[in-house]
């Protein structure tokens, strides 16, 4: 746990403004310099109910919501309110205050709305605070922001009371709310955040406590982007210009992103009946010609799982972003898991062949979702980008250089009229779109309207021109043929270098984790490292086709291996050892499934009990430690 | 542009054109309704004059589904129920193809009602053509969506208890612009409604009528049709929304009473397809957009200078 960081937690009741409270926060705070990284926390519900963000800001990078938190705004309670009139529903009144104190860190800052809130409510409130040393602030930010005639704005009322404590500027929140705010509500916002911070400035000893901004100062320009914005760059910059799904939480937002901007790049974006559709339109639009993208979150994406095969069959390229929430069935909606990993793995019948790529931060998501379309399309096959609710919800700061690259529109093998007239062709004139002896597997492709390049596509076994057969040698050549490309996107991979490794490269243990785990495992890395222990660690991006020689080579030069995922069942754990065929006395697994995303402190109890201890008790977190098993 | 230089070409068109050089030996049994399909697609095609390389057809699962091993064109054989979400994508991709879906009364109706019920609300601009043999013909003979009640089959051995389907009022209910049905057993009125419907702007649904002497030998496609649009004892206005769906009520009841009604039931010629609606909103390119992964000019917009300043 470093000192000069703020953990900055905001609560409330879904409705309140946190999420755009704490971005704005957030994003203030990178612009004075530091480092950010925001983490959700929100039920399943529409108004009302309790709910948090927490920003974290340091001067180091952060890649992970750390451990618990060291300043809380509990600034509504959990009612929704009707904003018309003084109508509330709910019955979660104090939680915003209540809930939040376990975490809360020694010496810290609470900051309430007494306006809504009742401190005294609070079963040893107060001897919890002493016991604690936290400092606490009881404002009534409701009756200041209604003061200026806009209850509303309390949200702004606390965040000045914030920068008042924390010793802050205002310029940079200020700043902001130029940008995003209209004239009309610009002048009282400003009022209000300007009245609660020299309110508090003058009537409370804001220096007692040991908790301020720390400062930093970033070499070049950074933005504040979610993993969900990322993909829906990296897919925009590859050429995609087709988009159709249906609505589930949290691929939503990929689609909302994506049919926000496409438009405006003269894209299509569809909203269909069922995700069984809006997967068989992706593969329709890619048929036709056109860069195609498609996805869903667990039950959405079961439903894709035949449009899936179909692309496969057909071999038409394909991306499916599946977004994983803590299932089985409609599951925990908001709340994130890595349960899906065999899911994307393996469904779709028949021997199928996919790629799965899972970045690990909101930079290689953007990456990845540059190399899903562009393996999709070079190699005539799906790839499904995996992530979770975790990554594609959270904010953090990425050099604006990373997006500076050059668009990648082409479609991959695919045949100009000219070079057709070259192919091979049947009798009947029909272009033999599935070749069997062809470099790396990839037969070149026509699109329908092209002179001489009629073709059949089907999901039905079929012959070079695309005619449905059974012959046994045909099966087995196409079979064999479809299969090779794995192969070749392998070597393809192993050149792009994906992956994530953190510690010294000579160390005793090793912990392999893949997807959003990555970040807070390699600060749990950082910290064992620095507790006296040898450790390193090895974030897998590439699910399928899988990166064996990569991870055999990291098994093999370490003692013993901790795998970390957010699974009940150890799935990640399962594909090593599938892939490896051995290895299974060395690996031990820690594994999280209670709706929330790993704290390194709980990596580093994780393996000091797990790896060091050997006793087999993770710890007292909601984590669960699978000792070792032989192959 | 020259990168789909198939698109648009004037010339005479040889229905066999349309024929596979290599005939695939045909999987439909002696009889079967749906070469009657084939028969008129191949007659109407190049009246329209839509050559075999414009023109994609999408089918889905089933005997029906099989129409595009025979019909020379570009294809896709897509899964049981999905021809329609692909050949919508397809359209809109490329609007200057021509997009044609396919496949059973299973395959549409059942499996795939979902998707056809919102086609036709969408009112895409495809021909939509319906094997109706009241049957499952691939899978050997089970009860489908359109089998009479009371039909017996393996899988409903006491005789279906449900109502059959009436898909020509479920896609006039739910939008689509023209909808017809004709039978195997008229072949000319089968060309001509299905010329009309590849050349409508808009979703074209025809329910074509089509034995299965296999497995379905007492169905009523056997029995004469009435052309509705040629007899004098109906009098109605097919443009007429309220008057169509009175006839369809009748058509539909009156099939499984032995007298069969084929026909015009509702044009309309003015609502606007789906992509002219989509680009009546700024919703779709006016440019074809597959013809822009071709355009070496075309300057490929990126998020970094577009969209990443708001992130700043
Ligand atoms: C998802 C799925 N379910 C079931 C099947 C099996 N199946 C193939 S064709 C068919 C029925 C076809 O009936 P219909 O659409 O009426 O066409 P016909 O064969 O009569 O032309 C079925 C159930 C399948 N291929 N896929
Ligand atoms: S089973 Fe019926 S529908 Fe299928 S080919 Fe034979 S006759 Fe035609």
């Amino acid at each position: 746990m470093t000192d000069d960081e703020l953990i900055w937690r905001i609560s409330g009741g879904s409705g309140d403004g946190i999420a755009s409270t704490s971005q704005n926060f957030a994003k203030a705070l990178m612009r004075s310099g530091l480092n950010v990284f925001t983490h959700r926390h929100y039920p399943s519900r529409i108004r009302g109910g309790h709910t948090y963000t927490e920003v974290r800001a340091s001067e180091d990078p952060v890649n992970s919501r750390g451990d618990g938190y060291n300043f809380l705004l509990a600034l509504g309670d959990s009612f929704a309110r009707n904003p018309q009139e003084e109508a509330v529903y709910g019955n979660e009144e104090i939680k915003p205050l209540s809930e939040n104190l376990d975490e809360l860190r020694e010496g810290g800052v609470i900051v309430y709305d007494e306006g809504l809130l009742d401190a005294s409510e609070i079963p040893n409130f107060e001897e919890r605070a002493e016991e604690n040393d936290w400092h606490v602030y009881p404002l009534d930010l409701r009756g200041l922001a209604r003061d200026q005639g806009r209850e509303v704005m309390r949200n702004t009322a606390g965040v000045g009371a914030t920068c008042a404590i924390t010793g802050m500027e205002l310029d940079h929140v200020q700043d902001l709310m130029r940008d995003a705010m209209p004239e009309k509500i610009l002048e009282p916002n400003l009022e209000i955040l300007q009245i609660a911070y020299d309110q508090v400035r003058e009537e409370y000893d804001v220096d007692a406590p040991d908790v301020s901004v720390p400062t930093g100062e970033h070499d070049e320009e950074q933005l504040l982007m979610s993993g969900s914005d990322a993909i829906s760059y990296g897919a925009i910059d590859e050429g995609c210009r087709f988009i159709s799904g249906y609505p589930m939480t949290p691929w939503t937002e990929v689609f909302t992103i994506m049919t926000k901007n496409l438009p405006k790049l003269g894209g299509i974006s569809e909203q269909v009946e069922d995700e069984i559709a809006a997967a068989a339109l992706a593969v329709g639009a890619s048929h036709a010609g056109v860069k195609a993208m498609s996805g869903s979150s667990g039950g959405g994406f079961a439903l894709m799982s035949e449009p899936l095969g179909l692309a496969e069959m057909t071999e038409t390229p394909v991306v499916l972003v599946e977004a994983m929430r803590a299932g089985p069935s409609t599951g925990m909606p908001t709340k994130p898991e890595q349960s899906d990993l065999e899911h994307v793995l393996y469904t779709s019948q028949g021997d199928s062949q996919r790629v799965v790529l899972a970045p690990g931060t909101v930079e290689e998501a953007y990456e990845q979702s540059r190399l899903a379309f562009r393996l999709a399309y070079e190699y005539q096959i799906p790839s499904i980008l995996l992530y979770d609710q975790k990554l594609g919800g959270e904010l953090t700061n990425v050099p604006k250089s990373h997006f500076d690259r050059e668009p990648n529109p082409t479609l991959g093998k695919t045949l100009s009229e000219d070079a057709l007239a070259d192919e091979p062709h049947s009798a009947d004139g029909k272009f033999h779109r599935f070749q069997h002896d062809v470099d790396d597997g990839v037969s070149p492709r026509s699109i329908p309207g092209q002179k001489g390049g009629r073709f059949l596509a089907t999901g039905n076994e079929h012959d070079p021109t695309g005619h449905i057969s059974e012959s046994p040698d045909n099966r087995v050549a196409q079979i064999d043929r479809r299969t090779e490309k794995l192969a070749a996107i392998r070597d393809d991979l192993d050149q792009v270098d994906t992956g994530s490794y953190a510690g010294p490269e000579e160390a005793e243990y090793g912990i392999l984790t893949f997807g959003s785990q990555q970040g807070t495992v390699e600060e749990a890395v950082g910290r064992l490292n620095d507790a006296g222990h040898s450790v390193k660690s090895y974030g897998v991006s590439d699910m399928l086709p899988f990166p064996t020689e990569q991870v055999a080579e990291f098994i093999e030069s370490v003692d013993e291996v901790l795998v970390v995922e957010m699974t009940a069942s150890g799935q990640f754990r399962g594909l090593v050892q599938k892939n490896l065929g051995r290895y299974g006395e060395k690996l031990s697994s820690l594994l999280k499934y209670n709706g929330n995303p790993f704290e390194p402190a709980e990596i580093v109890d994780g393996f000091e009990a797990a790896l060091v201890e050997d006793d087999g008790d993770a710890s007292g977190h909601q984590t669960t430690f699978v000792p070792a098993a032989g192959d | 542009m020259s990168t789909f230089s198939a698109i648009g070409e004037e010339r005479e068109i040889d229905r066999d054109e349309y024929t596979p050089g290599v005939e695939p030996q045909p999987t439909w049994c002696p009889g079967c309704g749906d070469f009657s399909v084939l028969k008129a697609l191949k007659q109407a095609l190049p009246e329209v004059g839509r050559t075999p390389e414009e023109t994609l057809l999408c089918t889905g699962i089933g005997c029906s589904g099989k129409l595009n091993s025979y019909l020379d064109t570009y294809g896709f054989h897509t899964i049981h129920g999905r021809s329609l979400p692909v050949a919508r994508a397809a359209k809109l991709a490329n609007p200057d193809l021509e997009v044609i879906a396919a496949g059973g009364d299973g395959d549409g109706y059942g499996i795939g009602g979902n998707h056809f019920i919102h086609t036709a609300r969408e009112n895409h601009d495809m021909a939509y053509i319906v094997f109706n043999n009241e049957i499952f013909g691939l899978t050997k003979g089970q009860t489908s969506p359109t089998s009479p009640k009371g039909h017996k089959s393996k899988t409903q051995p006491s005789g279906s208890a449900k109502e059959p389907i009436k898909p020509l009022s479920m896609s006039l209910n739910a939008g689509a612009s023209y909808v017809a049905r004709t039978a195997a057993v008229n072949p000319n009125q089968a060309k001509e409604i299905i010329t009309e419907a590849i050349e409508h702007d808009g979703f074209a649904h025809v329910d074509f009528l089509t034995q299965c002497p296999t497995w379905n030998k007492d169905a009523r496609q056997y029995v004469p049709y009435i052309d509705v649009n040629e007899s004098d004892d109906y009098n109605f206005d097919k443009t007429d929304r309220v008057e169509a769906a009175e006839m369809m009520r009748e058509t539909e009841e009156s099939l499984y009473e032995g007298e069969v009604l084929t026909g015009r039931f509702y044009v309309d010629e003015d609502r606007p397809s789906y992509g002219e609606e989509k680009r009546a909103i700024g919703e779709m390119p006016e440019e074809p957009l597959a013809e822009r992964y071709w355009d070496d000019d075309y300057e490929w917009e990126r998020s970094h200078d577009m969209f990443l300043d708001k992130h700043a």
